[in-house]
């Protein structure tokens, strides 16, 4: 018996709203389809309107989780276009918050993932551990979620002496408990057992699908932006690319922890290392016409931010292709062939930020399946035609 | 006076109102265990130490809004949490603890007592399979054929597990295979093993982490219970607790030797091994993360069901040796 359930728009698993219908026969998946575009915001035409200064906050509100990835993939750009050299001190701090927002996303995503394969007890401690490290951005600036740290030509905030010091306190803290949940995350027969063979996806499935990210270095593309095109402070750090190459979800969880690991390393180096001097420069009003992409190893795989300007104080386009999108093909390809209860793990363990790949919305007429491009007055022309013909109209009225 | 000392023995102690008492309690101490091993705090807030959490979560949920899907089928619908409640609460009245002579067999401790015991205790699984089914949600109904497809894995293990110690004993009956232990308390090492696979196959049975499979939230939703809300959910969920408490008791009785000492005593006992006994469960809880239906069949199959029989022949050549 073939059947279909819907795993969203709305479901337990999912934080954000998609929608994945399963064709399923018994347990097994048979069929899969992603819809996209419940949730999209039209981020990239409010940038056009934004001069650049508060396109910062704007592409910051992208993600939730990855704002720094965000902000300052565009950053980066927008110098790149400014031509602007920002003080060694100034990208030293902006990219130690990187990693620490590395090491708070892959806390979050490890709870979760304890939480989808059902060890909440996992989830609780992972989620506990994520605090030291909140804290730690708190401190640095301000803020828990969006730290609001970057301007162009360098941070806002610097660091002094003791802060650095909770810093290494805070890592090393850390370090110890990350070590104990990559023995519990690797060896815990129950949970091994639910996530070890599950979402295969082999290396050449993977550079095929252009997946990115942890997704791909557990299957043993070891890709990662940081090292094959080291921007900033990067060459400067020392660090390996952490891969896996079971090609599961077992693979991904281990990928995520050994790339805390590599973090706390990356931290305490640009901690110790910390340069003297200015933590910002002045940057222009206006940037030079121009066009620039701009790369950034997001927790969650690799960012890329298109960025034209046209001489004047706004960009002309901005383009954000988030890595979750890059990992949906992937994702498919993973889910085919499993069972019912993998789902939540497998589309878990692309860590999905679904409202940051929401680029575009398609109208589909639910009748004949025809797609089509309207413009926004004849929506409103629409909206306006339907309204009195609503057939909700006689109920809007509570009775008492 | 019979009468009124049946009405009170059926509605009062041990009826509904101590079951429905103890079974909070009982709740809140695997609340409070499993979020003390999960470096969480548990209940604190209503009453001392959040000990009224359970009965003020019982209240809420009788007082929310009951919605009956149109599709369903409306009768049984309704009826199933009644009458698992009705299932449970009847076996916890044959728990060698309260009203049994061991000379004299009445209707609530006679020779096979043991048997209808477990089938009572089965009772409530395939009502959740009705339950589920009867909804007609998508989701209820894999939680549905979840909840059979456990049945058939745990079962045979447990019956297995808990009969070999009565195959020892040489009764069918519960007060005198507890009384049979408490003469000869060294044979309980015997039976560890059989403790062993019945605690896991309890687990199962009252569906926790790792077996909490058929309302696994973030697979299927709420499975069996996506449709139930309401008062209709709170006799469910009561159901599970006193559930939890028969359960315990009966391997406290096979297991542990049972409840000496009298009424009072005894009663104590009572308390401490199903409180050990929910402890367990409640290490299991935490300590795994869910496994999958088929993971449950094999481990049933494979670990469980042999391990029981290993115990059974244990037993019986032990009892031929014995005589």
């Amino acid at each position: 018996m073939s059947f279909e359930i819907p795993i969203g728009p709305q479901h337990p698993a999912l934080k954000e709203p998609i929608s994945l219908r399963m064709t399923v026969e018994g347990e097994v998946i048979t069929g899969v389809d992603i819809r996209l575009g419940y949730n999209h915001r039209g981020v990239e035409k409010v940038a056009e309107e934004k001069n650049w200064t508060q396109n910062i906050y704007l592409t910051e509100r992208i993600c939730g989780i990855c704002s720094h990835s965000h902000a300052t993939c565009f950053v980066q750009g927008v110098e790149k276009l400014m031509e602007l050299a920002p003080p060694k001190r100034g990208l030293y701090i902006r990219y130690l918050v990187s990693e620490l927002e590395r090491i708070h996303s892959h806390l979050l995503w490890l709870g979760v993932a304890g939480h989808e394969a059902g060890f909440d007890s996992f989830f609780m401690y992972t989620w506990r551990d994520r605090e030291i490290v909140m804290d730690l951005l708190e401190m640095i600036s301000g803020n828990r979620v969006h730290y609001a740290i970057n301007t162009i030509g360098g941070v806002r905030r610097d660091l002094d002496e003791g802060q650095r010091a909770k810093i290494l306190e805070g890592v090393a803290t850390l370090r110890k408990r990350s070590e104990y949940y990559f023995r519990i995350g690797a060896n815990e027969p129950s949970f091994v057992a639910r996530i070890a063979g599950v979402g295969m996806l082999s290396k050449e499935q993977a550079i095929a699908l252009c997946a990115t990210g942890p997704v791909a270095k557990a299957s043993g593309v070891g890709r990662d932006v940081r090292k094959e095109d080291p921007y900033a402070v990067y060459d400067e750090l020392d660090f390996a690319v952490c891969t896996a190459d079971t090609c599961d979800v077992l693979g991904r969880v281990v990928v995520r922890v050994m790339e805390l690991l590599e973090s706390y390393k990356m931290i305490e180096q640009m901690v110790r290392n910390l340069p003297a001097g200015d933590i910002a420069c002045k940057a222009p009003r206006k940037a030079k016409p121009g066009e620039t992409v701009s790369r950034y190893e997001a927790p969650r795989g690799e960012n890329i931010h298109y960025i034209k300007s046209n001489g004047s104080d706004k960009p002309e386009r901005l383009k954000v292709r988030a890595p979750t999108l890059g990992n949906y093909p992937a994702t498919v390809e993973m889910l085919r062939g499993c069972f019912i209860a993998d789902i939540p793990l497998i589309f878990a363990a692309i860590d999905p930020c679904i409202c940051c790949a929401e680029r575009a919305v398609t109208l589909v007429d639910a009748r004949n399946g025809a797609e089509a491009i309207v413009r926004m007055s004849e929506l409103r022309r629409r909206a306006l035609e339907r309204a009195p013909k609503a057939p909700l109209k006689g109920n809007a009225v509570w009775p008492l | 006076m019979a009468a009124l000392r049946t009405v009170l023995y059926l509605f009062v102690y041990p009826g509904i109102l101590f079951l429905f008492v103890y079974s909070t309690f009982c709740e809140w101490f695997d609340r409070k265990v499993y979020a003390r091993l999960q470096n969480r705090m548990g209940p604190t807030h209503t009453g001392r130490f959040g000990l009224l959490q359970p009965i003020a979560d019982f209240f809420k949920l009788m007082s929310k809004e009951d919605v009956v899907p149109e599709a369903a089928d409306k009768g049984f619908f309704n009826a199933l949490p009644a009458f698992g409640l009705a299932v449970v609460s009847t076996a916890a009245l044959l728990l060698p603890v309260w009203n049994f002579d061991l000379a004299a067999p009445g209707w609530t401790s006679f020779q096979g007592d043991i048997i209808v015991m477990l089938y009572l205790l089965s009772l409530p699984t395939l009502i959740l399979f009705l339950a589920a089914w009867s909804s007609t949600n998508l989701f209820s109904t894999i939680g549905g054929a979840r909840v059979l497809t456990m049945l058939f894995g745990y079962e045979v293990p447990l019956f297995l597990a808990v009969l070999s110690p009565a195959v020892l004993a040489g009764s069918w009956r519960l007060a005198e295979i507890a009384a049979f232990y408490q003469a000869k308390p060294l044979l309980l090492l015997v039976n560890i093993l059989g403790f062993l696979v019945a605690v896991v196959a309890v687990q199962a049975k009252l569906e926790r982490c790792p077996f909490d499979i058929p309302d696994a939230e973030t697979e299927i939703v709420g499975g069996t219970f996506t449709e139930y809300s309401g008062k209709k959910l709170a006799l469910f969920r009561l159901a599970f607790d006193i559930e939890m408490v028969v359960a315990s008791g009966l391997l406290a009785a096979v297991f542990l030797g049972g409840f000496p000492g009298g009424p009072l005593l005894g009663f104590v006992w009572f308390v401490l091994k199903t409180l050990f006994i929910i402890f367990l469960l409640s290490l299991i809880r935490a300590l795994t993360s869910r496994i999958r239906i088929d993971q449950v069949i094999s481990l049933s199959w494979k670990v469980l069901a042999p391990l029981a029989i290993v115990q059974l022949l244990a037993s019986i050549l032990l009892k031929g040796f014995m005589s």
